[in-house]
């Protein structure tokens, strides 16, 4: 349009002069310019409602909000029974930490809606829909966009800030699966009922400090699905500072402290009894994590350090469930894994990972006695995971990983999962 | 109560190395915004680039080291039509800084500001990574170049009004030496209209638009998806049938498949600047075209 308009106005321009030449009058000449500066402003006119036309409003779906789902689905060779997992040495958490079934089964589908909701907040709702047909609410806030000074307010269910891993989502994991510290210490993911605070510094590096306030819906509070009492059961702290190394490595580190009361907290024995936990639980919580890319282009190639320490202290009154008798119970337990990732050649990729927990110390005082816990029984399970994933486009991968986990302590069992995730709709972007 | 007091010592002395307060803080996507808004600005802003020209747009990692620069921008300047769709989003939303957030006024989109091309007729992922509001690499062009100075040198004025005058009177000057500038480069790369052109990604879009060079073909089989053996052999048979002149590709694509063909098809192949720092020669946008074409003619040639 705006070409025919340029045309228009040359030929116009032209046959303007020509006529010039012989115009006689001074009339006749005014009537030209004339003519030519409303060519002008048509062909201004033009540009401007092509650059309309051409520029759609910068917002998403128009006033839909985006819309993303992820699938996944997995095909499982477990050597031991699924039905018998445990991690021996911890409390079970009745979090899904097992290692799923055997055979081919559907994953949990993602259904994500998000947008900004005005200039003040944006929601973002993610909605887990389980192969047996339930649905969950995985993660469901708002966010502030309109405080300054580095603030941001969340409020609703999000995975808590504690750690790093635990704030990604499955699908963006490096691996089928969490690795055991996040299993036996945070239930697999923490995702929590609450209000989290975060701000970061106006400091030339990345630096934040966060608190978050809970319902303590979750492993490590308890009762499951949060007590039923005013004000808060759950806290964590947290901060994080991050920056460049160079022109290729991109680091961040960070401490976390989670503290809660969980009261009548119950885990069932395999033996079949259950017992209930009063008392303290605090999780100390060390993250790093370490990217390096050629000149931060990761397309080629690209690699990605991961680790975390956690150490946990519980005090309180344990009651058996066997002897239906209270005492009191102390444990200090502590968690480590360590994982790499390297992109060798666009779309594939190798990872390693290592798994250890430490059982550490844990002390009944009478009348408990620590033969009614046998899993409780001092053991450090460990797991040695590798991993090949091919991703052919930012939207589609496919993962086969092996793995030897001894999180039983009289058996191994030997895991082969063949995966794909893939995600449909708006265009996903992750975190650091 | 010594703990407390090593860490406010600490917390001023991180405020201590911060950018001189009194500039006018501007996050550019790409180095082209970040040149654009040196030409404009001059002495009156502090200038940070999140990417250079050896990484992909496209593919940026939302980086601790990010988010704290656009933490303290009080502009942002992006190509916008969702080229940073998978990174900027994630650094605003952790940013804290409401100047910046979509709606605000230091919130620029260059590509809202030209007529773009290739906006696509059907979308869909099988197509490859499209962009809904069309091709977003609009700095190619450099009669866009003009078009979004005089829209960000407004924008800079309203949002630093005590330095508006400064910001328009280098913008006029800056108008005027680019106005020469490119009736010198039209001048200049007139030997290359409908000359064919292989490109590597779809990033020269207005730069062929505005030489009246002919796309004879991309190295990647679809927008966004890297070059494969199969399509790259494709290539070889059409070029022997239809040859262009020249392949071009940017400094953060890989040489190899641009190589590769040019060694079947006897096609010189030649890295082009894309954009501010791509090359030694490319140190400004001037510089950025002067190289881009002094590259083509001698390809070509």
């Amino acid at each position: 349009m705006y070409r025919k308009a340029t045309m228009a106005l040359a030929v116009a321009a032209a046959l303007g002069l020509s006529r010039a030449a012989t115009a006689q009058t001074q009339d006749e000449l005014k009537a030209l310019r004339e003519q030519v500066r409303q060519l002008d402003r048509r062909v201004t006119d033009a540009e401007q409602a092509a650059i309309q036309a051409s520029s759609r409003p910068a917002s998403e779906s128009a006033m839909n909000p985006a819309v993303s789902v992820i699938l996944n689905g997995i095909y499982s060779n477990l050597s031991q029974d699924p039905n018998a997992f445990r991690i021996n040495g911890f409390v079970p958490t009745l979090g899904e930490v097992g290692p799923g079934v055997r055979g081919l089964s559907l994953g949990e589908s993602e259904l994500a809606l998000a947008a900004n909701i005005d200039h003040h907040f944006r929601g973002t709702l993610i909605a887990s829909i389980s192969p047996e047909n339930g649905i969950g609410v995985e993660e469901g806030y708002i966010q502030t966009l309109s405080l300054s000074y580095g603030f941001t307010v969340k409020a609703g269910r999000f995975f808590s800030g504690v750690g790093y891993q635990n704030q990604i989502h499955a699908h963006a994991w490096d691996f089928t699966d969490a690795p055991l510290a996040n299993k036996v210490f945070l239930g697999n993911q923490l995702n929590e009922d609450g209000m989290q605070l975060k701000w970061v510094a106006p400091t030339p590096f990345y630096w934040d400090v966060g608190v978050e306030a809970g319902r303590g819906r979750q492993f490590p509070a308890g009762p499951a699905g949060g007590r039923n009492k005013n004000g808060v059961s759950s806290g964590n702290v947290f901060t994080h500072v991050g920056g460049d190394f160079g022109t290729g490595t991109a680091w961040q580190t960070g401490v976390s402290y989670l503290s809660t009361s969980p009261q009548d907290r119950t885990f069932d024995d395999p033996a079949g009894t259950t017992n209930t936990f009063t008392g303290q639980s605090r999780l100390w919580v060390l993250d790093g994590i370490l990217k390096w890319a050629p000149n931060f282009n990761p397309t080629y190639t690209n690699f990605k350090l991961q680790g975390e320490y956690f150490r946990r202290k519980e005090d309180g009154d344990l009651t058996s469930g066997t002897a239906a008798q209270t005492g009191g119970f102390v444990s200090v337990q502590s968690g480590w894994y360590l994982q790499g990732v390297y992109q060798f050649v666009p779309m594939w990729r190798v990872g390693y990972r290592y798994d250890r927990l430490n059982s550490g110390n844990t002390s009944f005082s009478a009348p408990l006695n620590a033969a009614d816990f046998p899993i409780l029984a001092a053991y450090n399970p460990t797991k040695h995971t590798v991993m090949v994933d091919w991703s052919p486009s930012e939207f589609s991968r496919i993962r086969l990983q092996a793995a030897s986990d001894k999180s039983r302590s009289d058996v191994t069992d030997n895991q082969i999962f063949l995966q794909y995730i893939v995600s449909l709709g708006a265009h996903g972007a992750h975190k650091f | 109560m010594k703990t407390i007091l090593r860490f406010v010592v600490a917390l001023s002395s991180a405020f201590a190395v911060l950018p001189a307060a009194a500039a006018l803080n501007v996050f550019a996507c790409e180095p082209e915004w970040g040149a654009l808004a040196q030409e404009l600005g001059g002495d009156k802003v502090s200038v940070y680039s999140a990417t250079t020209a050896l990484q992909d747009a496209h593919r940026i990692e939302a980086r601790p080291s990010l988010i704290a620069r656009i933490r303290s921008a009080d502009l942002l300047v992006c190509s916008g039509s969702e080229l940073e769709i998978g990174w900027i989003p994630l650094l605003l939303t952790q940013s804290g800084n409401s100047k910046v957030q979509l709606g605000n006024p230091g919130y620029f989109e260059a590509s809202q500001y030209v007529v773009k091309l290739e906006i696509p007729k059907v979308i869909d992922r099988s197509l490859g990574d499209l962009h809904p509001g069309g091709n977003p690499h609009v700095h190619t062009d450099p009669r866009n170049i003009a078009r979004i100075a005089q829209a960000l040198g407004e924008r800079m004025a309203q949002i630093d009004p005590a330095n508006a005058d400064g910001y328009r009177s280098r913008g006029k000057s800056f108008l005027e030496r680019w106005q020469a500038a490119t009736a010198r480069w039209e001048q200049q790369a007139a030997p290359l209209k409908g000359v064919p052109i292989v490109v590597y990604h779809r990033d020269f879009s207005y730069f062929i638009n505005w030489s009246g060079m002919r796309e004879a073909g991309s190295l990647e089989p679809k927008p966004g998806i890297p070059p494969t053996p199969s399509h790259l052999a494709e290539l070889v048979d059409r070029m022997k049938n239809q040859p262009a002149k020249v392949i071009v590709y940017s400094p953060y694509n890989s040489p190899q498949a641009a190589e590769f063909l040019s060694e079947r098809t006897k096609i010189p192949s030649v890295m082009l600047p894309f954009t501010v720092g791509g090359t030694d020669k490319a140190k400004d946008l001037f510089g950025l075209f002067d190289d881009t074409i002094a590259r083509l003619l001698a390809s070509v040639k």
